[in-house]
């Protein structure tokens, strides 16, 4: 009934001018799925960028990000704070908002429906439902659908990312091990994902029907992904990426973008180490440009030894 | 005949080009010997009759074209040019922000996210100038229009924003994103008015 109603809203006739009028247009439709995974669709070959404030954001599109991610702590500083990591800061969103063009994402807790509604209402163009943040809710996740503004969330495995989907998101990110400098963890992810996107093939339908039960995901959509040979809609990587190198490996895997969190403003040269991930990314298969970037970046941020981590500080284990 | 379209392939919706390319050419009869592919480098420019640049962001595509020494290829680039969204962006002569730097070839002002931020974003049935068959579904993301065009541009639609498609020659502009839907009629024009 709720969601009835919200679609209801979501259709406008066109502002009641005479020009509308002549023009002789239709109904506009907002926040669809086709809208969503559009958006998403628009991010790919691309990298994604953890800001803080407005003049990192700045650097980011100078160096050639398709969006920024503005979140209160890079990944690698939420480890050090500890506490409960929340959602920034609305001004210091607006901040990010107003000094940049290109798309500005946000963080939420896992299931914060309220910081998700407030993101919407300030204008944020994707909003993260993250494992980086401490999760508001230990069960479920945000139902997705009811929102006009569209999601990413990250997942570890096929059956994870197939149930965020399923809850309407609209672009998937493998998980990773945010904040660590450690690409591995992002490595294997990305690997469960599309290895086990590979092994659909040759599966007949009731081989898949019950693969989908093993996995824990919706049928229809393990039907999907075995049709297409890939994710319904956008997967990126996050979670360690921290040199041009690590980016272009990920696009190898399989990515159709990054998200770089700490690895950029963590680094010795932010400005230079985004620019050559940009260059990384566009050009992965080309190992003669990799090395032409990665020449005197400077130091790329410390790493973490992701086996060395106690169980509560492992991130990637919030949400499934 | 066989037709050669190159598909700009430094960010945003490659793959759906080439599928929506690959749909047309098929629906229109053409030969095997066509083909879509991408392009990165201006040696692949060399081989296509036409070039789409799809949606992405145009700072971002702006910036990789430069990289990647594809500017002046793509300005001197004899064939027709097909331009979504950023795109369109990127394909006119004056840009209301100073990041992008346009290539230039349809002559024309844009201004970029005329309709807002993602949640503005929208679909809607657009009537567009001599398209046989009824309204096109269109649907835009974030959005550039055009404010301003110059004599030689054809306006094939607008909204009370401003003009969303527009013809030059064997250019085509649009602000909106035919790849995203199954119709095609739109990218059959575009091969029409190519004439090889």
């Amino acid at each position: 009934m709720v969601k009835r109603q919200r679609e209801k809203q979501r259709v406008r006739k066109q502002p009641g001018s005479r020009e509308a009028r002549r023009l002789n247009l239709g109904d506009l439709r907002f926040g669809t799925e086709l809208l969503k995974r559009g958006f998403a669709s628009m991010q790919k070959g691309g990298v994604i960028m953890d800001v803080v404030n407005a003049e990192q954001a700045m650097i980011a599109e100078e160096a050639g990000a398709v969006a920024v991610m503005s979140l209160e702590r890079v990944p690698s500083d939420i480890r050090k704070a500890g506490g409960v990591a929340r959602m920034a800061d609305p001004e210091r969103v607006l901040e990010i908002i107003d000094a940049v063009s290109i798309p500005v994402m946000g963080k939420v807790r896992i299931g914060h429906i309220v910081e998700a509604q407030v993101l919407e209402v300030l204008g944020v163009d994707m909003i993260d439902e993250s494992e980086v943040l401490t999760p508001a809710d230990e069960q479920y996740h945000i139902d997705k659908r009811l929102f006009t503004v569209p999601f990413v969330c990250g997942a570890r495995d096929l059956g994870e990312a197939l149930r965020r989907i399923h809850e309407g998101a609209a672009m998937v990110r493998t998980k990773g091990e945010a904040g660590t400098g450690n690409v591995v963890e992002a490595v294997r992810h990305m690997r469960a994902i599309m290895g086990s996107i590979r092994g659909l093939k040759g599966m007949d339908r009731p081989e898949l029907t019950d693969y989908a039960r093993e996995i824990e995901a919706p049928a229809e959509l393990v039907i999907e992904c075995a049709e297409r040979g890939r994710l319904p809609v956008v997967n990126f990587s996050a979670g360690g990426i921290a040199t041009p190198s690590d980016a272009a490996l990920m696009m190898q895997l399989g990515a159709d973008g990054v998200f770089v969190g700490s690895g950029i403003f963590k680094s010795s040269n932010p400005p230079r180490m985004a620019k050559a991930i940009v260059e990384a990314v566009n050009n992965f298969d080309d190992p003669k440009v990799i090395a032409k970037v990665s020449k005197g970046l400077g130091e790329a941020m410390p790493g973490l030894d992701v086996h060395k981590l106690s169980e509560d500080e492992v991130l990637q284990y919030r949400g499934r | 005949m066989d037709v050669r379209i190159g598909v700009l392939a430094l960010q945003g919706n490659v793959s759906e080009h080439i599928g929506a390319f690959e749909r047309a050419l098929a629906g229109m009869g053409h030969t095997d010997q066509s083909s879509v592919f991408p392009v990165k480098r201006p040696a692949d420019l060399e081989r296509c009759d036409a070039l789409a640049i799809p949606g992405g962001e145009s700072t971002t595509i702006s910036r990789l074209i430069d990289k990647n020494q594809l500017d002046e290829p793509i300005r001197r680039f004899p064939g027709g040019i097909f331009a979504t969204c950023a795109g369109m962006v990127l394909i006119a002569t004056r840009v209301d922000d100073p990041k992008v730097r346009p290539l230039g070839l349809i002559d024309m002002t844009i201004d970029r996210n005329a309709f807002g931020r993602q949640k503005e974003s929208f679909e809607t049935d657009l009537p567009v100038k001599g398209l046989l068959g009824g309204p096109f579904h269109a649907i835009f993301i974030r959005a550039p229009v055009a404010t301003q065009t110059g004599l030689g541009v054809t306006v094939l639609s607008r909204l009370p924003q401003g003009i969303v498609a527009v013809e030059q020659g064997r250019h085509m502009a649009l602000a909106f994103h035919p790849e995203l839907g199954g119709d095609t009629r739109l990218h059959e024009r575009f091969l029409k008015n190519l004439k090889i």
